[in-house]
């Protein structure tokens, strides 16, 4: 008798398994398929062309290209040190400070994270374009939507949200003791800010920095609407597939964005923990 | 029903020995209690009686003639009590009562029957409306035995129970426990790193270190014939007597000390009740501290080795520190045990 | 003293005032009979009416294609988290991170990945399950994320222990204990994936054929070759749309996150 009862007895252990294998399994399939499978394909596509895998050292050999990330940097460092600068300084006062309108202020200031890029493009048409604000209210004809300032205000337009949220999240969990101890110490605001918030902040800041900037170097929409006429790496990737044809191209130039996105997010993830999320 | 561990055994994944092989029986209508250190591995013992780990091979679990080694947690029918108490947070106290009567897909009527006789036997019908998050610590505690006997397990199975309860709370829950477990009249293994409530509750006491079984008995006789030197420090936190040996008596810095049997291969241990301060005691010791506890004094001493001595001191006054104090230790009050722990079994 | 307590609230305030008046000027431009003109022209729903007339179907579409993308989602994603939260570990971290991947990588990077593989398969390539695909591939990781939350923070574990000793097997698990507890960060979830699904344009754009246009390439279209009334008005329907759902997504967010504390 005890010979027939494993066999039984291992059929119900095995369904706890079994029960979980077939959790993971539609995951499984799905990410085989549209993700792990296409991103080796965008990996060998991109060395399809007659240069093979030299096709990265052209991206480094052509000026152009060149050129295009450079500006794709210069862009996305000027956005993520305003960004910084706007949402620390609102942030902070915003999570220590209670008065009237608080909550609107702060929903106004985190509702647009998730406006896709397209719309933040129309955005700063209304503001900078040919009809815009600023060009009815000064004559003169001020266009600028479609300029590098043009740009720069759409990256920053999705960028303040971002790292105001990170900022807040992690001004409210500094411990109040700390900034108390200091000023029993004899230390002032200023002196508090410089030698305990802004350390206690410090990874957060790093953090949002990095998202703000993997944002930024990866943003196609906003780009895209306000049609600019600044190559930015985005815009190139989409014209060298769509205009020239040049898949090798624009999938190696997708794979070195893809891989800076994603290590600055990963970089981003582990001083913060939080979810974290590139797009716009 | 009797609960009988043959060779059981626990070594996890990463190559540490959580449990040695071990022998043990509970009989029916039993209480037991698993005390221990953290890490002594009377968790997982329990842990692999539940069915939530499996124990290594070669060792048999058996329910009355049953073997349940290779059987499941939800087949075992054990009733189980966690630490946290783990209630369902999205059912009510009645639901969270009657899930394991669902689970046995017993009919509507007789679910509602028995949850409000396992209500009434717990004490609960004046909680029974309200929200889990809505009741104190004791009731918590409540809810989750009355859920863990309401499906009549085979064994009750309690890790911890009053450990998440306030210090205050915690002696007055111990005994409505106790109280509980002998009118539930159900075979039970309750696990504990507190020497009070496992000699308050339990009928017989396994005190275990380092994944073994170091002693297995009635409350009583573990107290006072403790076996080994771990049991006496665990259980009653004996001291050892520090000196050299004559014959019968123990040459200590303080003076002589007659013991109760030569015994050289055995080291002498007493508790703080059994030393007295009495002005013909054998022994002269300096008063280090004297702290008031209410019912006694307890008096730290010097001089007497390298560890100090305390003892117990049940008068209206005490000797002020620095004083120099004459001692007395009856010969029944010391303890000769073994100074290794391995043969002490 | 007076600088530091003035200084910081200005530059919220121009924060918002940047962020809320080209917001309100694109409402206003939609409801203008002519915004060169100014207000002075009256306000008129002429523009509504013609953008529902030109892109009701796109709207449509969105909505469509954000329904099926949760149903995805949740089928996929919950089953998944529930895996991820029952085994922590390594194996979990490595999954968890190549399963957000998309989150990391430029949704232009992804939509070519795929067209590149897929590309070639008409009848997949037309059709709006290819915009489907990219939709759950980019909103998968913030369920998934946000149903697992709610369960690392919930001790999961010895609740399922405790059901289980109930004689509860595992699917009467997943659905007693684990699934009911997990409601907080579903809804989160759900909300996320839709808003998301909705606003996505990234993906979309590549992915698009010229008879599937969604929302948001219908607004790129717009924008391109139509008039800013009209461009406007779409953008206003846009936000009547979006904002509830963004709003009712950080509520349910911050309400997942309380209740897991």
């Amino acid at each position: 008798m005890p010979l027939s009862q494993p066999s039984q007895v291992q059929r119900s252990v095995m369904s706890n398994q079994q029960f979980l294998t077939l959790c993971l399994l539609p995951l499984a399939v799905f990410s085989l398929a549209f993700l792990a499978l296409p991103l080796v394909q965008l990996t060998l596509g991109a060395a399809s062309s007659e240069e093979g895998w030299g096709i990265y050292l052209k991206i480094l050999a052509t000026p152009r290209y060149l050129a295009t990330l450079g500006q794709t940097v210069v862009i996305s460092l000027l956005v993520t040190v305003a960004a910084l600068l706007i949402s620390t300084t609102a942030g902070l006062y915003l999570s220590r400070t209670r008065f009237p309108g608080r909550g609107m202020l702060i929903s106004i200031l985190t509702l647009p994270l998730a406006f896709p890029g397209v719309v933040i493009g129309f955005l700063i048409i209304l503001l900078g374009g040919r009809q815009g604000l600023v060009n009815q209210l000064m004559p003169g004809h001020v266009v600028f939507a479609y300029s590098s300032l043009g740009l720069f205000l759409g990256y920053l337009y999705f960028s303040i949200p971002r790292v105001l949220l990170t900022v807040m999240a992690a001004a409210e969990k500094l411990d109040p003791a700390l900034e108390e101890a200091a000023r029993t110490l004899g230390a002032g605001p200023l002196r508090v800010l410089g030698d305990v918030i802004l350390p206690g902040l410090a990874p957060s800041l790093i953090a949002a920095g990095a998202i703000a900037f993997a944002t930024a170097m990866g943003a196609f929409g906003t780009a895209f609407t306000l049609a600019t006429n600044i190559d930015v790496l985005p815009m190139v990737i989409y014209t060298e597939f769509t205009l020239a044809a040049n898949i090798a191209m624009a999938s190696a130039l997708s794979i070195v964005l893809g891989l800076v996105t994603w290590f600055l997010l990963l970089l981003a993830r582990s001083y913060s923990g939080g979810t974290v999320a590139a797009g716009g | 029903m009797t609960l009988t561990l043959t060779n059981i055994g626990k070594t996890f994944a990463d190559g540490t020995r959580a449990v040695c092989p071990t022998d043990l029986s509970v009989a029916e209508g039993e209480i037991l209690s698993l005390l221990g250190p953290s890490g002594c591995g009377k968790t997982t013992l329990l842990r692999m009686i539940a069915g939530l780990e499996c124990p290594d091979s070669g060792g048999q679990i058996r329910f009355d003639d049953s073997d349940v080694t290779d059987l499941p947690v939800e087949r075992r029918q054990v009733g189980m009590v966690f630490q946290s108490y783990a209630l369902f947070p999205n059912m009510s106290l009645r639901a969270n009562v009657g899930y394991g009567l669902r689970m046995q897909k017993l009919p509507r009527p007789e679910i509602d029957a028995r949850v409000e006789e396992v209500l009434a036997l717990c004490r609960l019908e004046p909680y029974a409306a309200r929200a889990v998050s809505a009741l104190s610590g004791g009731q918590r505690q409540r809810v989750a035995l009355a859920r863990a006997i309401a499906p009549r397990p085979r064994v009750l199975l309690l890790d911890e129970p009053l450990s998440a309860l306030d210090a205050s709370l915690r002696e007055a829950l111990r005994d409505e426990l106790a109280e509980l477990l002998r009118r539930f009249n159900i075979t039970a293994i309750f696990v504990t790193h507190d020497q009070t409530e496992a000699l308050a509750i339990a009928d017989r006491v396994a005190v275990m270190q380092a994944g073994r079984i170091e002693q297995i008995g009635a409350p009583e006789v573990l107290y006072r014939q403790p076996a080994s030197r771990f049991v006496a420090e665990f259980v009653g936190d004996a001291m050892a007597l520090e000196g050299s040996r004559d014959g019968e008596m123990l040459c200590m810095a303080a003076g002589r000390l007659p013991l109760p049997a030569a015994a050289p291969g055995l080291l002498p241990y007493v508790r703080a009740e059994d030393i007295q301060i009495c002005a013909d005691g054998p022994l002269t010791a300096r008063v280090d501290s004297v702290t008031f506890l209410g019912t006694h004094y307890r008096i730290g001493l010097g001089d007497l080795g390298q560890q100090p001595l305390y003892c117990s001191h049940q008068a209206a006054v005490a000797p002020q520190p620095g004083a120099m104090v004459r001692l007395s230790i009856p010969k029944q009050g010391i303890m000769m045990l073994p100074q290794s722990q391995a043969s002490a079994r | 003293m007076r600088l530091t307590r003035y200084l910081p609230l200005g530059v919220a305030l121009l924060a918002a005032a940047f962020l809320i008046v080209p917001a309100i000027l694109s409402i206003l431009a939609g409801i203008t009979a002519n915004y060169f003109r100014g207000l002075s022209s009256g306000l008129t729903l002429r523009w509504i009416f013609e953008v529902w007339e030109l892109y009701a179907g796109s709207i449509f579409l969105s909505l469509w294609i954000a329904l099926c993308c949760l149903v995805v989602t949740l089928l996929i994603g919950v089953p998944a988290a529930y895996w991820l939260a029952r085994n922590p570990g390594r194996m979990a971290r490595w999954l968890e991170e190549f399963v957000s991947l998309p989150l990391s990588i430029p949704g232009l990077a992804l939509a070519l990945a795929l067209i590149q593989l897929y590309g070639s398969h008409l009848g997949f390539r037309t059709s709006w399950l290819f915009i489907l695909t990219g939709h759950v591939l980019y909103t998968l990781p913030f369920m998934v994320r946000s149903v697992q939350a709610v369960w690392a923070g919930m001790d999961l574990t010895t609740l399922e222990e405790s059901a289980a000793s109930l004689g509860a097997g595992p699917w009467q698990r997943f659905r007693d204990i684990a699934l009911p507890g997990a409601l907080p960060g579903i809804l989160a979830g759900a909300l996320t994936v839709v808003t998301l699904s909705i606003g996505e344009f990234n993906l979309t754009w590549m992915l698009h054929t010229p008879y599937l246009k969604t929302l948001p390439v219908g607004l790129a279209d717009a924008y391109a070759s139509m008039r800013l009334e009209i461009a406007s008005a779409y953008t206003l329907i846009f936000f009547v749309i979006i904002v509830p759902l963004l709003m009712a997504m950080q509520w349910a967010s911050d309400r997942a996150r309380r209740l897991t504390r």
